[in-house]
């Protein structure tokens, strides 16, 4: 396996230029997620429509993985429902950490330059950072901050 | 300044005469390859890599020995009580302590460490009580203290670093009140490399009749040690940090402190006469010494320290001291890179970070070179908040390692620079 599997150009173009990197003010929820193995740090910031996600942005500091990650969340998550979050939340699980992807990753769309993080275990939890950040908001809107170890 | 000349050229000396790559063979887990490239170990600090003579000693104890020591009249137990008390003489002469009375076996620094703050700290310690420990502390070396604090009352007061990563002067006599009970100190930093002037310090708390703990595990693969000539009060060591393996370590405590103290834990072999109105303990060290211990364990601690007095501690002191001088020349060379951890004294440890690149991904590309650093917090929190990172790539050395070695890590730091260009 190469390391541009790893980190693909996708991977290091939202590294570089994380997208959603801000602050959103008058968020309707926030919360911290931290892996403290490696330091990464994010704060999620989402703002609800009802059942919809209107908006989501992250600030933080991470690895080339999990800055990326979470930059491709909030990409492909703005607009979407709460319903629909959450079965993204289970898509990147599967890709993430299941050996034997059968399902296809047309749905996944660009989030799936992730997969390559599959072959390098001790990478998995930088990835998933965000997503469990996601889902913890989503589900708990009150919960202590996340944390992968 | 001129003493310190003369001693620097003395070790030069020595260190010219000292085959690394000869030393490195007797390592098989260091002659594999690692991504189909020759494996480049540069995380002593974690765990050092063991020798074929401590691989032998372990396994030649289950084929010939085994058995429990310290009960059995027939033979074997009496071999195996042997080797295992032959192994605490061992640990005594590695670090000049005055009898095996003094050398308590123990998991490892982390537990020696507990055992200190258990029974020691635990039976005199009262609220208010102060615990002097230094902002460069591995968590174990902090832990155990505030555990102690929430049982007692006692409070922790902490010498903070200067940015070169060394003790602030004059911290010492700046803290010390009359309520000041105990000092607890590393002398060698994992995550900085930092020696600490403990002579000093412990001159300094002794003056205020107050005991001193040095966490030597980072100390005891580098330097020799001599608890005796430091003068300190407590030592904590593991073995596998010393190429011996994991599950043993050593506390090393005096006489006189060691009497004094109650047992922390209970059971088997720490007893002397156990009736249900009154329990007599053990003498030392085997009232501390609850239960079957790692017999295996110290059977192969005692075989790395032959093995490193073998080669000697001064000789390994004197090339260590010139590898990472090298390590430390070429490593600043690198674009962008930065070391965290530039105190003039210094052991065994690069730790550093790259502009740009974060250590994790560092730690994962030049894995792919074949060389294996450590990339995290080390355990040391206080000290990345300290120096605002939030981890650090750590390369540290150990004897068997070579200037190639370093070259490779520079090389494959350079490969993280293409990943990210
Ligand atoms: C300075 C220092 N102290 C204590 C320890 C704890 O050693 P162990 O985990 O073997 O008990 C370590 C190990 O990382 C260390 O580097």
């Amino acid at each position: 396996m190469d390391l541009k599997d790893l980190y693909q150009d996708v991977i290091v173009d939202h590294n570089r230029s994380p997208r959603n990197f801000r602050r959103i003010a008058d968020a309707s929820r926030t919360l911290e997620g931290f892996n403290p193995l490696c330091g990464d740090k994010l704060t999620l910031y989402l703002k609800l429509d009802g059942d919809r996600i209107s908006d989501l942005s992250f600030e933080g500091s991470g690895c080339a993985i999990s800055v990326a990650s979470a930059s491709l969340m909030t990409e492909r998550v703005k607009g979407k429902t709460v319903r629909e979050a959450e079965h993204l939340f289970d898509r990147m699980h599967d890709l993430l950490t299941r050996d034997n992807v059968n399902a296809d990753l047309e749905p996944l769309g660009k989030l799936a330059v992730l997969s390559g993080v599959r072959e390098y275990p001790s990478r998995v939890k930088c990835a998933t950072l965000c997503w469990h950040t996601l889902k913890n908001v989503l589900e708990h809107p009150g919960n202590p901050p996340v944390s992968t170890e | 300044m001129s003493a310190r000349h003369d001693r620097l050229r003395k070790l030069a000396a020595v260190a010219a005469g000292f085959d690394a790559l000869r030393w490195r063979r007797d390592f098989p887990v260091l002659w594999q390859r690692v991504h189909g490239k020759p494996l480049v170990y540069l995380d002593n600090a974690a765990t050092s890599q063991k020798p074929q003579v401590v691989i032998d000693a372990i396994s030649g104890y289950y084929r010939k020995l085994n058995s429990n020591v310290h009960r059995g009249v027939h033979h074997l137990s009496e071999l195996a009580t042997e080797a295992f008390e032959g192994a605490r003489e061992k640990a005594r002469h590695f670090i000049h302590a005055a009898t095996v009375r003094e050398i308590v076996f123990v998991r490892g620094a982390t537990e020696a460490i507990n055992l200190v703050a258990q029974s020691y700290g635990r039976s005199r310690f009262k609220a208010g009580d102060e615990i002097i420990l230094s902002e460069m502390e591995h968590h174990s070396n902090i832990v155990p203290w505030q555990l102690l604090c929430e049982q007692t009352g006692a409070v922790l007061r902490v010498i903070p670093i200067t940015d070169a990563g060394e003790l602030e002067p004059g911290a010492c006599e700046k803290l010390f009140t009359s309520r000041t009970r105990f000092l607890a100190l590393a002398h060698v930093s994992n995550a900085l490399g930092t020696i600490n002037p403990v002579k000093d310090m412990i001159a300094c708390a002794h003056e205020h009749n107050v005991p001193v703990l040095l966490d030597g595990a980072q100390a005891v693969p580098h330097l020799p040690v001599d608890v005796h000539e430091l003068g300190c009060d407590f030592y904590a060591f593991s073995g596998h940090k010393m190429f011996g393996p994991t599950g043993i370590g050593v506390l090393y405590g005096r006489e006189a402190l060691l009497q004094d103290m109650p047992p922390w834990q209970g059971g088997g072999d720490m007893i002397r006469v156990v009736r249900f109105d009154k329990t007599f303990y053990n003498d030392l060290p085997y009232k501390f010494e609850a239960g079957t211990p790692d017999i295996a364990g110290a059977i192969g601690l005692g075989a790395a320290v032959d093995y490193l007095e073998h080669i000697g501690m001064p000789a390994i002191e004197a090339y260590e001291r010139q590898l990472l001088a090298y390590g430390t020349e070429q490593l600043q060379r690198v674009k962008g890179l930065k070391l965290v951890g530039t105190a003039r004294e210094k052991a065994g440890v690069l730790s550093f970070s790259v502009d740009g690149i974060h250590p994790h991904d560092l730690g994962t590309i030049v894995d792919r070179e074949g060389v294996a650093i450590r990339t995290g917090h080390h355990c040391a929190m206080p000290v990345m908040e300290r120096f605002h990172v939030p981890a650090t790539a750590r390369a540290s050395l150990a004897f068997y390692n070579t200037r190639e070695d370093l070259d490779a890590l520079v090389r494959a730091v350079g490969k993280a620079h293409q990943v990210f260009l």
